[in-house]
This record gives C-alpha cells, structure tokens and sequence, in this order.
C-alpha cells in the first residue's frame, strides 16, 4: 500500500516537470522525484518491528532491518544534493541573463 | 595484475582534486595530460592482459563479491576502456590550445578528468548501484561542462540536459531498487545468476522497461534524445568530443548492454532484440534527416550523433555475430571519427569566430591540416573505402542480408548515403569556394591541437586494420564473446573469485 504512495509522488513530480513552465517549479518537481525514490529505497529494507542491525552474540539474528538500503538511501541524497545544488545555479545564472524564470521565453535553442 | 584496475578510477579522481587545488595553469596542462596519457597506455596494457590472463575480478577492499563491490575486466569492459581513454587523451591534447579563451583552466581540467573517472568507473564496476554513482558522477560532471562557457544558449542547453538526464537517472534507480528488492543482492554476477533459474517474470520486464528508459536517455535513441542536439553544441569543443564520442556510449549503449545482456538476461531474446532493431532504425534515420538542414556546424555533427548511434544499436540488435562484431566496431570507429569532426569545428570555432557554415568559405588555403583531418573524417562518417567507418557499415549491412533483415540493410544503405550529402555540403562551404573578406587574417591552429587532429586522422584511416584477425581476435572477438556468452556471465565471474 505505501509502496503507491512512492509510486504517487514519483507521477506528481513527473507531472510538475512536463506541465509546469516555470525554472524553479521544474527543480522541485525534480526533488519530488528523487524523494520518493529515496522513501522507496528505505520501504525496501523496513522490516514489520524490525530492530537496528546490530551483531552481538546475546542477540538473536532475527527481524533486523536490511542495512543495505540505508546505505544506498544515503549516497543517493548525496548525489541528489550535488545534482540539486547544480541545477539552482544554473537557475540563477539563467535569470541573470533573461530576467525570468519562465520557459516560454527562455529558448534561444529549438532543439 | 588485477591491482592495476582500482587505478582507472582512482588514478584521474586524485588528479582531479589535485588539479582543483593547484590553481597554475600551466600545471594544470601538464598534469592534465600526463594523467589522460597514463591512461591510454594503460588501457592499452589491459588488452594483453586480458588474452594472457582472462576475465579478471577485483574485490575492493578484499570483501568477497556478493557483499563487497567488485570491479570487473573483461572483453567487453577493455573494447570500452580503451575507447574512453583514447578520446580523453586527444582531446585533453586538443584543450591546451583551446581552452585558452577561457577563464579557469583548472576548473575545467578537473571536471574533465572526473568526467572520466565516471566513465572509467562504469566501464568497469561490477555492481549495480556502483553503476549508478559512476553514471551520476559522470553526468553531473558533465552537466557543469556544457554550461562552461556561462552564456545564455550555453546555461539553456545545461539545464535541459540535466533535467532530461536526472530523470533518465531515476528511472536507473528505480529499476535498481526494484532489483534489489527482487532478488537481496547489488552485484551483477549474483543477480544474473538469481535471475536465470527464477526466469522471465513481469517484475524483470518491468525492470527492463525501467532501464531502457533510463539508459535510453543517456544514450540518446531517438524518443527519447531531444537534449543531445543542444547539449553537445554548446559544451567547449574538445567536451563536444568528449560526449559525443564516448559519453553516451559509456553511460548509455555500454550500460544497456551490460545490464540486458549480461545481467538481466534479456540477451538473445528475439523480442528485445526487434525492439533494439526498431529503435536503432528510428535513431539513425530520423537523425540524419534531422541534420541535413542544419547550418550550425555542431548542431549537425550531434544530429549525426544520433544517427551513428542508431547503427550501433542495430548492428548490436541483429543478435548475429557478425552483427554485434560490426555494432561494436562502429561504435569504436564513431568515436575515433566523431571526436576528431568536433575538434575541427572547435577548430574552425577557434580560428573563424562563428560556427555557422554560411559565414566561411575558402579556408583550405588558410588551414590545411585542419582541411585534410575534416576530410578524412568526414569520408570516414560516410562510409567511403579505406576509412574505418567503412568497413563497419559493411560489415553491418552485410550482417543485415546475412540474418535475412534485407529491409534494414535497405536504410543503413540510404542513411549512409544521406550523411555523405550532408558532409559534402560541410566540405563544401567550409573549406572550398571563394574566400570571404573577413577570412585573411585566419592562421592555422598551435600545434597541439594539430596534433591532436593528426592523431585521431591516423586511427581513422588505418582503423580498417582492426578487422585483420591478429588484432580482432584480442581486441574485437573478446567483446563480442561478452554479448553473445551473456547468459554465461555469472558463472565466468564466478569461476574467477575460486
């Protein structure tokens, strides 16, 4: 059931980069995107009252939560930050030159 | 001998940092090259090693595979690595000279040199998510490299691409995530080999279709390419080398390769194979109809870009030996000539001011090294006998007839017939026809860039040599097993770590 709410939250941030024309609302359609991949990530490895995965020998292994996509979650928001931090500036030296956040008038370029 | 592999990502990482520090630019040339020429020889070796030594696996930090990360050699992975590495190498030489009129030289060496660590990196991981981070560092390096130059088109075309490629990378994370999910490990071999005894089920169709979106991006096949035609012109030239010619084949064609054919499976299935077919048709025609019109010298070169890559992915998805060994020589040969056509415009860029073919005219006279290379490229892209591009276009279009798809052979025939016009009008307005006014004070180019151009000219005409079975059987054929052994690939790499 809460794997659709990723799966929610992937499509509005989808959404928010096709249909919005504005830079900065763009980014955080991009954001949402990497948000619900990283909750997704976390959902993998959640175990129902799981506890932390901690070896020792008094303990029973058993009911850990997998660590793997902890660790994964957290390089992924590393790269989602530089790839965030990237995309602001350029935002910002975009309305430098044009003096607007809007992409209908931002296109010298066809493409 | 498997030490030497961690080098390809850690070696041009360490430079990179050190090269950021160092602000001297003169420096920063120097070690620049030395580091991209290091490379090249290395990769070089990699291809005796791997007929002396095999497949070889690397454990990093001696973790056993299923749980630590592993770095992988073999055919497939040095087909790659020397690619990557030569074009680095030529335009890393070509950067001296070019980069001059730029401000932050070093800058711009250090996000060079951890471009190609992540390419590096990708050619070589064993594991999934590694994938994903060398793809990630490899793109965001590369996202900053097309906005260098700061102006306004330069900035549009940076922001376009990365938005397009982050998502083509959520799409990668999400299919990786999936998998894991799917089947509790991240290294390729172990996934491969959960994946043939559980067989093809909706979640790994599912998966396929997420990374073929993904890598589809990066790769730029035609739905999904709109950002190439703008991103590609508007990096610095040796950049535009560096993208067009081995970054998406690295990040895109090499990692859909890796990931269908070895790891999913996928390999030889005759629908994937139709969908490749299919897709590669649309790439190369759409392409190179797309490119005729265009009057901006590097616009049409990344237009042609796509069209190139579109006789890759359909030499490749023919599934026929001879059909993969001509995808995988094209993709070598569009490298080595594409990169050399970028450094003549950013040499045309450098010496005339403008790139737009209707404002120059008559510089054979004033620029015959760079005539001659342009040439030799431009015959080479077109498929004209002795180039190298050539013989992997027949060996493409003979591998058509020969796995009874004559109705492709048709196209690549027409394709090619199309890029030799477009080129003619590129020889012809650049270089033949009268002088314009503007032109006399051109000189030619310093002379490391020349020598960058001459080098990439020599391996265009005698790339053909390649095909000669001393050099196919250690450098071509190991690439080709790759692809056609994919489902063997667990159990190669397996066998190594006993």
């Amino acid at each position: 059931m809460i794997y659709l709410l990723c799966m929610i939250l992937f499509c509005i941030g989808l959404y928010c980069i096709i249909i919005k024309r504005n830079l900065i609302k763009i980014i955080i359609g991009m954001s949402i995107i990497d948000y619900s991949l990283f909750l997704f990530l976390v959902l993998i490895g959640y175990r129902m009252e799981g506890r932390a995965p901690i070896y020792s020998q008094t303990q029973q292994v058993k009911n850990l939560v997998d660590p793997i996509p902890q660790a994964l979650v957290l390089t992924a928001i590393v790269i989602g930050l530089a790839v965030l931090a990237l995309m602001i500036s350029i935002a910002i030296r975009l309305y430098e030159k044009y003096g607007t956040f809007d992409i209908n008038e931002i296109r010298k370029l066809r493409g | 001998m498997s030490s030497m592999l961690p080098l390809f990502v850690a070696f041009p990482l360490g430079s990179a940092f050190l090269i950021a520090l160092c602000k001297n630019k003169k420096f920063a040339d120097f070690w620049a090259n030395l580091c991209t020429l290091v490379l090249f020889i290395m990769s070089l070796q990699t291809i005796g090693i791997l007929k002396t030594h095999g497949t070889m696996v690397y454990k990093m930090g001696n973790w056993a595979p299923p749980i630590g990360i592993s770095l992988v050699l073999d055919g497939l992975t040095v087909l790659l690595l020397v690619t990557v590495n030569l074009i680095a190498f030529a335009s890393c030489l070509f950067s001296v000279g070019y980069m001059e009129k730029y401000t932050a030289k070093s800058k711009y060496y250090a996000l060079f040199l951890l471009m190609l660590t992540g390419m590096n990196g990708l050619v070589l991981t064993g594991d999934m998510f590694n994938l994903f981070v060398f793809l990630e560092l490899a793109g965001v390096a590369s996202y900053a490299l097309v906005a260098f130059g700061t102006e306004a088109e330069e900035l549009e075309a940076s922001f376009k691409y990365m938005v397009l490629s982050s998502i083509g990378a959520a799409f990668v994370l999400l299919g990786i995530g999936m998998l894991y999910s799917y089947t509790s490990t991240l290294n390729m071999a172990d996934i491969a080999r959960i994946l043939s005894y559980r067989g093809l089920s909706v979640t790994t169709l599912f998966i396929g279709v997420l990374f073929m979106v993904g890598f589809g991006i990066k790769a730029a096949i035609v739905p999904f390419h709109p950002w190439l035609p703008d991103a590609h012109p508007s990096a610095p030239a040796p950049i535009s080398a560096m993208l067009s010619g081995v970054l998406i084949k690295a990040l895109g064609i090499y990692a859909i390769l890796r990931v269908f054919f070895c790891v999913l499976g996928f390999g030889l299935n005759p629908a994937f194979l139709e969908i490749l077919r299919i897709l590669g048709v649309l790439s190369m025609m759409i392409g190179v109809v797309l490119a005729i019109g265009q009057w901006d010298i590097k616009r049409l070169l990344a237009y042609h870009s796509i069209s190139q890559v579109g006789y890759v992915i359909l030499g490749i998805g023919l599934g026929t030996p001879l059909g993969i060994l001509g995808g995988l020589f094209h993709l070598f040969n569009h490298s080595v000539f594409k990169s050399l056509l970028f450094l003549n415009s950013g040499g045309l860029d450098y010496a005339v001011g403008t790139r737009n073919l209707k404002q120059m005219g008559g510089l054979k006279e004033k620029m015959p090294v760079t005539e001659k290379t342009c040439l030799t490229a431009s015959l080479s892209i077109s498929g004209i006998p002795p180039f190298n591009g050539f013989w992997s276009k027949l060996i493409i279009i003979l591998a058509c007839i020969q796995a009874r798809h004559p109705g492709y052979a048709f196209w690549a025939v027409i394709g090619s017939i199309l890029t030799l016009s477009s080129f003619m009008k590129v020889q012809r307005y650049a270089f033949y026809g009268a002088p314009k006014k503007v032109m006399k004070k051109i000189k030619e180019l310093p002379p490391c860039m020349q020598l960058a151009m001459i080098f990439l000219a020599i391996i265009c005409l005698f790339g053909g040599a390649l095909l000669l079975p001393m050099f196919k059987n250690s450098f071509l054929q190991p690439a080709v097993q790759v692809l056609l052994n994919g489902d063997k690939y667990a159990e190669i790499v397996m066998a190594c770590l006993k």
